[in-house]
């Protein structure tokens, strides 16, 4: 289990055959990974940049992997996330989740990126035509968080 | 001494990222250091109003209003967070 918060970009690959290498228990490995868009609330967005809480960051993304481990067979997890000046296109957030078998994997992969959103303290701002902005949180990902909690453990 | 610390939106409207304070006597809770704080001034006022949708951190975990505070800590406030 590995949680990174960096400016450096990341190489999926690379990390994807790091997961894999040396664990035979391994059958499946979902991974998710997050990109900047050029287009958000109807503005174009010509950068972007993230500002996290050093520490709590780092405690609070392996608080949700192991609440994923108590619902899930979690055989591996990293989480890596980006912080600082990012373009459209760029990566911002990779989870990976190994499992024996994909159900589990799948499942940890989404719980834990939709806890991320809602529970972890990162702060996007955006720079658009009209200046400046703080990127609003969504309902949306309040609701994704929260349909785990009617989901059962399986 | 308590820490106090502001991040994204937050910081730049209080024009402060972090600051030590003696914790006043009369304060044991988030909730009553948070109306502490919002009688600072006029910017104070605004971002700390009750009725703004903020969130807090005591010790690096997520805090609500009734959790007790004490010398020492390490308090975070902040504005819904927005990662991933």
């Amino acid at each position: 289990m590995s949680v990174r918060v960096q400016e450096q970009d990341f190489d999926v690959s690379a990390e994807l055959a790091l997961m894999r290498l040396g664990n035979p228990k391994i059958g499946a490995i979902a991974s998710f990974v997050g990109v900047v868009r050029d287009i958000n609330e109807g503005d174009s967005v010509a950068t972007m940049t993230l500002e996290h809480y050093p520490g709590m960051t780092e405690k609070a993304i392996t608080e949700i992997i192991d609440q994923a481990r108590g619902r899930w067979e979690v055989l591996d997890a990293l989480v890596i996330h980006r912080v600082g000046t990012l373009k459209p296109t760029e990566q911002i957030v990779l989870v990976i989740v190994a499992s024996t078998h994909r159900g589990d994997a799948f499942a940890a992969c989404e719980f834990i990126m939709d806890f991320l959103k809602t529970q972890a303290p990162f702060w996007k701002k955006e720079i658009t035509p009209n200046g400046a902005r703080w990127v609003d949180a969504r309902v949306t990902d309040s609701r994704a968080a929260e349909r785990w909690s009617s989901v059962e453990k399986n | 001494m308590i820490t106090l610390l502001y991040f994204a939106r937050l910081r730049e409207a209080l024009g402060t990222g972090r600051e030590e304070l003696a914790l006043p006597s009369d304060i044991s809770t988030l909730g009553t250091l948070r109306d502490h704080l919002s009688k600072r001034g006029e910017a104070w006022a605004k971002e700390m109003a009750v009725g703004r949708n903020l969130r807090a951190a005591v010790n690096q975990d997520i805090a609500t209003a009734d959790t007790p505070i004490k010398d020492g800590d390490e308090i975070a406030f902040f504005p819904p967070v927005t990662g991933g």
